[in-house]
């Protein structure tokens, strides 16, 4: 079921390129079944990870490459897995800052991770073989309405 | 994402229209309420009826009109959120942070 559904995008570090990525992002999503509501929030979660790898991680190199992967993955093809690769030096999420720290709410940036963690059930980083940045976003399809399912069945 | 801009009761409306998004619809979004505010509005409601996606740029960028309005003695509204963009600013705990209405006619009669 997940090869048709699967995709890897490589593209040059150029915030435009995100679109790119979500056209192909939304043809999978599509084909997956999921609902409008989660088809917005995983957008937004690969947007942030995207724009993260470009911006962060490849300093806007147009000559550096962000991998954006898909793939479903588990035993009943019930886990959405995305992982975005940078070819930037890596960072420590330990330095992340709390947007919503008295002292942060009003800050203009720092709040990217912060969404994807909110919108995805479960966000790992780490180190990419070569160097770069990986992180691998999880989201479990179960638990999710999908238009394709009849409602019963959403609810089992 | 495409800004128009125009005047209401002697208020400044923004009408934004589109994705507010990282390299797309931030800067637009800054240079107009910058525009706004050089050009010595003081009341600025930002329409976001017909904004389709935000990401945290975008809302950076909200955050930043906010300040830069309130550092200039200016007060700057947002009405008509859709539902996603409420969700988006509730998450980070900034919904309370703005002046908020339901509509353009709430947000200028407030001033």
């Amino acid at each position: 079921m997940s090869d048709e559904k699967s995709f890897h995008l490589a593209i040059g570090s150029r915030f435009e390129n995100i679109e790119l990525v979500q056209l192909v992002l939304k043809d999978s999503l599509d084909q997956l079944g999921l609902d409008d509501d989660n088809r917005h929030w995983v957008d937004v979660a690969v947007r942030e990870a995207v724009a993260n790898a470009i911006k962060h991680g490849n300093l806007q190199d147009p000559a550096k490459q962000v991998h954006v992967d898909l793939t479903v993955e588990g035993n009943e093809d019930d886990w959405l897995v995305i992982r975005v690769q940078d070819e930037g030096k890596g960072f420590d999420p330990a330095d992340l800052e709390d947007p919503l720290a008295p002292e942060n709410l009003l800050k203009p940036n720092g709040r990217g991770i912060f969404y994807m963690k909110s919108f995805m059930d479960d966000i790992q980083y780490g180190l990419r073989p070569g160097g770069g940045t990986l992180v691998t976003m999880r989201k479990r399809l179960t638990r999710l309405a999908r238009h394709d399912q009849p409602e019963r069945e959403r609810q089992a | 994402m495409k800004v128009n801009v125009r005047q209401r009761d002697g208020v400044t409306i923004l009408d934004l229209k589109g994705k507010i998004t990282i390299g797309m619809g931030d800067v637009a979004l800054r240079n107009a309420v910058q525009d706004a505010i050089n050009g010595g509005a003081t009341k600025v409601v930002i329409n976001l009826k017909d904004v389709t996606t935000i990401d945290s740029s975008g809302v950076g960028e909200l955050v930043s009109a906010f300040t830069t309005a309130t550092n200039r003695g200016a007060k700057l509204s947002l009405a008509n959120l859709p539902s996603k963009v409420t969700d988006i600013l509730q998450i980070t705990q900034l919904i309370t942070v703005f002046d908020v209405y339901d509509s353009e006619d709430e947000a200028v009669r407030s001033f």
